[in-house]
C-alpha cells in the first residue's frame, strides 16, 4: 500500500497514496502560514478577554475594558447632547419668532432642522423639499395652512388630518359628485381652470362662475384665493397639488383627495419641531 | 439516456419506467387535489405549477418507453448518466442565474424595469441568488461530486437509480423554489426563501444525495478517502443540518403556502445568519474546495502540494467556519458577546481558508509553464486567486471597525460577487471544461481559444463589478455617516441612492461581460457534446517556447 515515490520535479517524497492518478506530496505546511494562523488565534484569545465574549448561564463575561455597545451609544448621545446644550435650551424656551430673530440661534436651528428634515420629511416632501403630486412643495410661497413661522410650526407639530392627535389641523372637502350634475362639474372646472390659465372651453366659464359662487366660495373665498384657516387652497395661482387642467380639477371636485401628515410634536419633541419649522421657513417661501 | 437501463427488476419485462411513471402519476393527482383544496390562492397556483411539471414528466417518460428488457448493468463501470445531465443542467442554470442577475442589476439602475407583481425586484432578487447558488453551483457540486467520488473511490455510485432521483428531485426543487418566488411565496429568509413544503422536498432529496455519496465512499476500493471527498462530505452533511434547523417552522395550513419560524426575535436572526454564513462556508467554500482538490491536480497532472496542509486546513476550516455567522449581525440587538465571537472566529478563519489557496496554487509548481498553453489551468489559477482575495476580504470586513462602514452597503455585494463569480463560477466552469470531453468521450473541447475568451470576459466582468462596488459601497457608507461640525447629518438616504446611479449602470455592464463569457461557454460545450472540433491554432502561438528551467 505504501508506495512512496520521490517526485522528480520538486524532489519531494509523496505520501504513497494514489487516487485516479492523483498523488500527494509530503511537503510541510508553510511556516508563514502556521505562524500567521497562531497569531490570529492568539489575537482572538486576547480580544476575547478584553471584550465581552464568553457566554455564561444568564449573562456573559464583560471583558477587561468593560465595553458595551449600548453604553457606547449612550455615551455618544450624551456627548452630542452636551455639545448642543448651549442652544437646545434656548430653542426650547424661546418662541419660533424669537429664534428667527437671533442670527446665531437661527443658523443653528436651521441646520438642526435640515438634519431632522432628511431623516423624517424627505420620504414625502423630497430631498429638496420640492414635493410631488399630492405632497406640497415647501420652497414656494403657496401655503395651504399658512406660511408664517408660527403657522408652519403648528402644522409640523400637530399634523394634518392626523385624527388620532386631537389638535391636528383638520378639514375635508366633500365629494361633489352627489351634489352637482356632470354638466355643472364641467362648468365649474372650466371656471376654476380659467383663473390661472387661458380658458379652453370659454362657453363653460360663465355658467361655471355661477356654480362656483353657490358651492365653492364658502371655503375657497369669493375671490378663489383660498382660506388658510381651513386649508382651502388658493385656486388662482398655477400651483396644483393633484394636477392642473380641467380634467384633473373635475376629478378633484367629484371625489376630492386629501393628504395626511403625522403630528411630529409627539414623535420628535417641541425643540425639533421648532428647528424643522425654522428650516422650512428658511427655504424661501415663508410669509411675514 | 442509456444509463436509465439500470432500472429494477419490476420493469424488466414490462415497462422500464414503471415505478417512476406510477409514482409521478400519483403525485400529479395529489398535486391537483392540493390545488383544488388549497388554503390560499398562491398555494393553489403553486400546486398547479407542480402538477404541470409532474404531468409533463409522465408524458416524457411514457413516450420514451420501449418495453425492451433493460440491458445488464456492468457493476464495475462508472455511472455517468446523471453526471452528463448534471453538466448540462449546470451550464443551463448558470446562464439563467446570470441573466436574472443582469436583469436585477438593471432594475436597480432603472426602477421602471420593475414589472409588477411577478417580476419586481423583490421577487427577482431571490430568483437570482437561488438561481446562482442553488441551481448553478448546486448542480455543479452534485455533478462533480458524483464524478469525483466514483473515480477516487474506484466504485460505481451507490444506490442504483437513486442518483437519478437526486438529479431530477433537485431540479424539481429548483423549479418549485423559482416559481414560488415569482408567485410571491417566501419565508423571507435570505438564501432560504422557499416555503415549508419545498424545504421538506429538498430535505428528502438531500438525504438521498448523502446516501448515494456516503454509500459510494463506504464501498470504495481505495484504502484511503481522498481529500476532495472529505470536503464534499462535509458540505453535504453540514448543509443538511443548516437547512433543517434554519427552516424549522409551523405551517399555517398543510394546504397553505405560509409558515412561521420556530424562532423569534434576535434568536431567529442569529439562526438565519448561522445558516446564511455557512451556506457560503459549506456550499460555496467547502464543496468547491472539493472540486478544486480533484480537478486542479488532474488538469495540471501534478501531485497535491501538501498532504499535511490539506488535513490541518480542512479540520480548521470545518471547525471555525460554523461559528462565524454572528458577524452578519454586528451593531444589532445581538448581545455583544456573540458579536465578539463572530468576529474573532472570522479572523481565525483567514489562514484555514488560505490553506486551500496555497495547496491549489502550489500544486501547479513544476507546471507553471502550462499557464501559457492551457486556458483551463489559467481559469483555475484565476479562480484560486479570487478565492484567496475573497477569503481575505471576508475576515477583514468582519472586524467591527471596518464593518461599521461596510455593513448594509454595496461593498458587501461586491465581496459576495468576487467570491461567487471569481471563485465559484470560474472553478465550476473549469471543471465543466475538464469533464465534458471525458463524459462524452470527445478527444478535446470544441475550442480552447473560446475558453481563453471566456476567461478574459469573465475576469474583466468580475474586476469591473468588484471595483465599482467597492467605490459605491464606500461612498454609500461615507455618505450615511457624513455630518457637519455641529453633528448634523449632511445627506438624506435618498441622496445616497441617487448618487449610486452611475455605479449601478457600470455594475450591470460587468454582469453583461460575465454573462457573455458564460454564453460562449454554453456554445463551446454544446458543440463539444455534439462532437464538433474547431480548427484552430493551439493557444499560446506556434513559436517554440524555451523549456522551463528545472
Amino acid at each position: 500500500m505504501s508506495d512512496k515515490q520521490v517526485d522528480e520535479i520538486s524532489g519531494v517524497s509523496t505520501t504513497g497514496h494514489e487516487w485516479d492518478g492523483i498523488r500527494e506530496l509530503d511537503n510541510p505546511m508553510p511556516r508563514w502560514w502556521v505562524w500567521t494562523f497562531y497569531a490570529t488565534i492568539l489575537w482572538a484569545l486576547i480580544y476575547a478577554i478584553v471584550y465581552p465574549a464568553w457566554p455564561l448561564l444568564t449573562s456573559s463575561t464583560q471583558g477587561l475594558l468593560g465595553f458595551s455597545s449600548r453604553s457606547e451609544v449612550r455615551k455618544e448621545l450624551a456627548a452630542a447632547d452636551t455639545a448642543r446644550s448651549s442652544y437646545t435650551a434656548a430653542i426650547k424656551e424661546k418662541s419660533i419668532d424669537d429664534i428667527l430673530a437671533e442670527d446665531q440661534l437661527r443658523s443653528v436651528a436651521v441646520a438642526a432642522g435640515s438634519a431632522a428634515f432628511k431623516m423624517n420629511c424627505v420620504q414625502c416632501h423630497g430631498s429638496g423639499a420640492e414635493g410631488s403630486k399630492g405632497f406640497p412643495n415647501l420652497n414656494d410661497d403657496d401655503w395651504l395652512w399658512g406660511g408664517t413661522a408660527e403657522q408652519i410650526r403648528q402644522t409640523v407639530a400637530h399634523g394634518i388630518r392626523f385624527t388620532k392627535y386631537g389638535e391636528t389641523r383638520d378639514s375635508i372637502m366633500p365629494p361633489f359628485a352627489d351634489v352637482l350634475d356632470g354638466a355643472q362639474i364641467s362648468q365649474v372646472s372650466a371656471f376654476v381652470a380659467s383663473l390661472s390659465a387661458p380658458a379652453k372651453n370659454v362657453e363653460l366659464v360663465e355658467p361655471g362662475k355661477e356654480v362656483y359662487a353657490q358651492n365653492c366660495a364658502a371655503c375657497h373665498g369669493d375671490d378663489a384665493k383660498g382660506n388658510k384657516e381651513m386649508g382651502a387652497p388658493n385656486l388662482t395661482d398655477a400651483i396644483w397639488l393633484y394636477g392642473s387642467g380641467e380634467e384633473a380639477i373635475a376629478a378633484q371636485v367629484r371625489a376630492p383627495r386629501a393628504g395626511v401628515m403625522p403630528a411630529w410634536e409627539t414623535r420628535l419633541g417641541d425643540a425639533a419641531v421648532k428647528e424643522l419649522a425654522a428650516f422650512v421657513y428658511s427655504l424661501g417661501g415663508g410669509e411675514k | 439516456m442509456e444509463e436509465i437501463s439500470g432500472y429494477p427488476k419490476v420493469g424488466e419485462f414490462l415497462m422500464r419506467h414503471a415505478t417512476s411513471i406510477i409514482s409521478l402519476g400519483i403525485s400529479s393527482f395529489l398535486a391537483i387535489l392540493a390545488a383544488a383544496f388549497a388554503h390560499d390562492k398562491a398555494f393553489a397556483s403553486h400546486m398547479w405549477v407542480l402538477a404541470a411539471v409532474l404531468v409533463i414528466s409522465v408524458i416524457v417518460l411514457l413516450r420514451r418507453e420501449n418495453f425492451q428488457p433493460a440491458a445488464a448493468v456492468d457493476p464495475s463501470a462508472y455511472m455517468d448518466g446523471p453526471i452528463r445531465y448534471g453538466a448540462i443542467a449546470t451550464m443551463f442554470w448558470a446562464v439563467v442565474g446570470l441573466l436574472v442577475g443582469v436583469i436585477v442589476a438593471l432594475q436597480l439602475t432603472y426602477p421602471a424595469l420593475n414589472i409588477e407583481p411577478w417580476f419586481n425586484f423583490g421577487r427577482m432578487r431571490p430568483l437570482h441568488t437561488s438561481g446562482v447558488i442553488f441551481a448553478f453551483c448546486g448542480n455543479a457540486l452534485i455533478a462533480t461530486s458524483f464524478y469525483v467520488v466514483q473515480r477516487t473511490s474506484r466504485a460505481r455510485l451507490f444506490g442504483g437509480d437513486l442518483a437519478w432521483f437526486v438529479f431530477w428531485g433537485y431540479q424539481l426543487f429548483i423549479v418549485m423554489a423559482a416559481t414560488g418566488y415569482l408567485l410571491g411565496i417566501t419565508e423571507a429568509r435570505e438564501y432560504a426563501e422557499p416555503e415549508w413544503y419545498v424545504d421538506l422536498w429538498l430535505t428528502v432529496v438531500w438525504v438521498a444525495y448523502l446516501v448515494v455519496f456516503l454509500g459510494t465512499i463506504i464501498k470504495r476500493k481505495e484504502p484511503h478517502i481522498y481529500v476532495a471527498n472529505w470536503f464534499y462530505l462535509a458540505f453535504i452533511v453540514t448543509v443538511a443540518m443548516l437547512h433543517i434547523v434554519n427552516n424549522l417552522s409551523l405551517p399555517v395550513s398543510f394546504l397553505g403556502s405560509k409558515s412561521y419560524s420556530a424562532f423569534s426575535g434576535v434568536q431567529d436572526a442569529l439562526t438565519q445568519w448561522w445558516y446564511g454564513h455557512n451556506a457560503v462556508g459549506f456550499f460555496l467554500t467547502a464543496g468547491f474546495l472539493g472540486m478544486m482538490y480533484y480537478f486542479v491536480p488532474k488538469q495540471a497532472n501534478r501531485p497535491v502540494y501538501s498532504y499535511r496542509l490539506s488535513i490541518i486546513h480542512f479540520w480548521a476550516l470545518i471547525f471555525l467556519y460554523i461559528w462565524a455567522g454572528p458577524h452578519h449581525l454586528h451593531f444589532t440587538a445581538l448581545p455583544d458577546w456573540a458579536q465578539t465571537l463572530g468576529m474573532v472566529f472570522s479572523i481565525m478563519l483567514w489562514m484555514p481558508s488560505w490553506g486551500g489557496m496555497i495547496n491549489g496554487l502550489m500544486t501547479l509548481s513544476g507546471a507553471w509553464d502550462k499557464l501559457r498553453t492551457d486556458p483551463i489551468i489559467r481559469m483555475m489559477v484565476a479562480a484560486i486567486a479570487f478565492y484567496g482575495m475573497s477569503t481575505f476580504e471576508g475576515p477583514m470586513m468582519s472586524i467591527k471597525t471596518v464593518n461599521s462602514l461596510s455593513h448594509y452597503t454595496d461593498w458587501t455585494i461586491g465581496h459576495v460577487h468576487s467570491g461567487a463569480l471569481g471563485w465559484n463560477g470560474l472553478i465550476a466552469f473549469a471543471a465543466l471544461y475538464y469533464m465534458v470531453p471525458k463524459l462524452w468521450v470527445r478527444e478535446r473541447l470544441y475550442s480552447l481559444r473560446m475558453v481563453s475568451w471566456h476567461l478574459w470576459l469573465a475576469t474583466l466582468g468580475i474586476v469591473v463589478y468588484a471595483a465599482v462596488m467597492w467605490v459605491s459601497g464606500i461612498q454609500q457608507g461615507l455618505m450615511w455617516r457624513e455630518h457637519d461640525e455641529q453633528g448634523f447629518l449632511i445627506y438624506s438616504f435618498v441622496e445616497s441612492v441617487a448618487a449610486l446611479h452611475p455605479y449601478y449602470l457600470i455594475r450591470a455592464l460587468g454582469g453583461v461581460l460575465y454573462l457573455s463569457g458564460a454564453l460562449l461557454m454554453a456554445f463551446n460545450i454544446t458543440m463539444t457534446i455534439l462532437g464538433y472540433q474547431r480548427d484552430e491554432a493551439p493557444s499560446g502561438g506556434t513559436l517554440p517556447y524555451p523549456q522551463p528551467a528545472e
